[in-house]
């Protein structure tokens, strides 16, 4: 098994972090992880992005040049991203962000308004934690009980609130991913 | 102990620590800026001192003179950085005095880029400041090998009196993998590393007379006595070759058609192409230099099976490994250079379609 995803956005969207807990699990359960961010001048206000590897095997190249999974919290992403991706492969879209959406028939397009969610969950940081949701429910890459234990170790004493609704927010992409 | 998700900036510091680096000397620059706010974090934690200074020449000579009082000391920099430091390297060279320098290479010349690049090879290999003199050179391709190297330098360091440099590039301190660090060094371990360097080094005079009156100094007036210092360095230098070489070989057999060589993030590179082109049935090894000074020559030369047609060199530069790859085929098969500059990492596509076109 090897998975290679690019996720992409703007700064502040929280991408980084998006590539570093799926990492982070992957390491928790035993793969071989790598995460390599976009770093610089692109990084304020404009484009963020960060391979992410989780594989079996030890993994060669860091870089992702066809990611299998690519999750574009904005248009740009898409527009850079949404070529690359592999046949089949898995594109996860933001589409309060994506007016134009992806052209591309040979990939499963999951679409969802995550910012809306997010509003509607209560807190726009956890955005990225639907698209987590949706990545464990599309592909099953890491597990949810993973997630859940990663984030109460540091969250539960600090922001127990912010805990349960990151949580909430993992579940709706999860449903979302099995639809 | 479990293993920790670390960007490689950051494991090369916790591993300087572990291994009884108490000392460390620096200024920020990007791609290395995480290196030196670990150290500005931990170093008081653990009873060190941390020190940003006014410039990269500063913090080089504050590592001249802390190396002088035997004490494990590190700095580190990206390329303009380093280039400032290199006065500085070449007389704790020529003092013979054990330190740790690392370069996170960011994009050149002059002030360059911040992505990352390894235009700095012929700097740290072939001596980059003035004067006969070497540095030993490690050059780590993954988190792990890169905090591993940091205990693996103050060891060869001590050793040999010599500065060594890890260098390590961009997407190395900024990448994060999973890393499992050694043990920290306990109080009776750091005790020994205190006084292992006693018998040369600066100390307090505390009996009052002048028997251990130790000098610390780059500088020999007389022309026969500087030729003989030099000399010596180089005897030095000669069993460090002998002794320290070290490199990887990767799907290296007598079945190879091409023979790649690449170090640091483009041997990670080359490797994923190599896989690619290993499951089309085609056989093309890799030799990886992890001491790019010693330069395992001896390794490349017996590396040429008897089927490799070309070997093939693959850096984020312009070719400054290829003389050294050229040194070592002796002119036996064809030596091919592929690289890129700029800051920009090619990508396992990109090679990939290099080494096909070699079966064409």
């Amino acid at each position: 098994m090897k998975a290679e995803l690019i996720c992409a956005g703007f700064g502040g969207q929280g991408v980084l972090t998006i590539g570093k807990f799926i990492a982070k699990a992957g390491m928790k359960e035993g793969k071989n992880v790598s995460w390599l961010p976009s770093y610089g001048p692109e990084m304020r206000g404009g484009t963020a992005n960060v391979s992410t590897v989780v594989s079996d095997e030890p993994i060669a190249s860091p870089i992702v040049s066809f990611p299998d999974i690519l999750v574009a919290l904005n248009q740009p992403s898409i527009d850079k991203f949404g070529p690359s991706v592999r046949e089949n492969g898995v594109l996860i879209i933001n589409s309060n962000m994506c007016p134009h959406g992806c052209k591309r028939t040979d990939v499963q397009i999951i679409s969802a308004p995550m910012s809306d969610i997010a509003a509607e969950i209560g807190s726009p940081m956890v955005l990225n934690m639907i698209a987590i949701g949706i990545i464990i429910g599309k592909t099953g890459l890491i597990k949810y009980e993973t997630m859940e234990e990663d984030l109460t170790s540091f969250m539960k004493a600090k922001n127990p609130e912010l805990l349960e609704k990151n949580l909430i927010a993992i579940k709706r992409g999860i449903e979302l991913g099995k639809q | 102990m479990s293993k920790i998700l670390m960007k490689g900036n950051e494991a090369v510091a916790e591993a300087a620590i572990r291994s009884g680096c108490r000392l460390y000397f620096a200024y920020p620059i990007t791609p290395q800026s995480e290196l030196i706010e670990y150290m500005a974090k931990m170093m008081p934690k653990v009873g060190g001192c941390f020190l940003q200074a006014e410039s990269e020449v500063s913090a080089i000579n504050m590592v001249y003179g802390a190396a002088g009082s035997g004490k494990r000391v590190m700095t580190s920099s990206s390329s303009p950085g380093i280039s400032l430091k290199m006065e500085g390297i070449s007389y704790l060279a020529g003092a013979e005095l054990p330190c740790v320098v690392v370069n996170v290479q960011r994009g050149g010349p002059g002030l360059g880029d911040i992505q990352p690049a390894q235009g700095d090879y012929f700097q740290a290999t072939k001596g980059g400041g003035h004067g006969d003199y070497r540095t030993i050179v490690l050059a780590p391709n993954s988190v792990q090998e890169f905090a591993d190297m940091a205990s693996e330098a103050f060891d060869l360091a001590d050793k040999y009196r010599t500065p060594v440099m890890i260098l390590a590039d961009g997407m190395l301190g900024q990448m994060m993998e999973p890393v499992e660090f050694k043990t920290p060094k306990t109080p009776e371990e750091m005790e020994e590393l205190d006084k292992q360097h006693n018998s040369w080094c600066i100390c307090p005079n505390e009996d009052g007379d002048k028997k251990h009156h130790h000098e610390i100094n780059s500088l020999e007036i007389d022309p026969y006595v500087l030729e003989k210092h030099v000399n010596d360095l180089y005897a030095k230098y000669a069993v460090i070759e002998d002794k320290e070489t070290r490199y990887e070989t990767y799907n290296v057999s007598d079945d190879n058609e091409i023979l790649c060589v690449a170090w640091g993030t483009s041997s990670r590179i080359v490797k994923s192409a190599i896989n690619e082109l290993k499951a089309e049935g085609k056989s093309i090894g890799l030799i990886r230099p992890i001491t790019v000074w010693p330069y395992p020559t001896e390794a490349v030369k017996k590396a040429i099976g008897k089927k490799v047609k070309k070997v093939y060199v693959f850096e984020l530069n312009t070719g400054q490994m290829l003389d050294d790859v050229k040194i070592a085929v002796e002119g036996k098969v064809p030596v091919d250079f592929w690289g890129k500059v700029g800051g920009i990492v090619f990508t396992p596509a990109e090679i990939k379609a290099k080494l096909e076109a070699c079966f064409k």
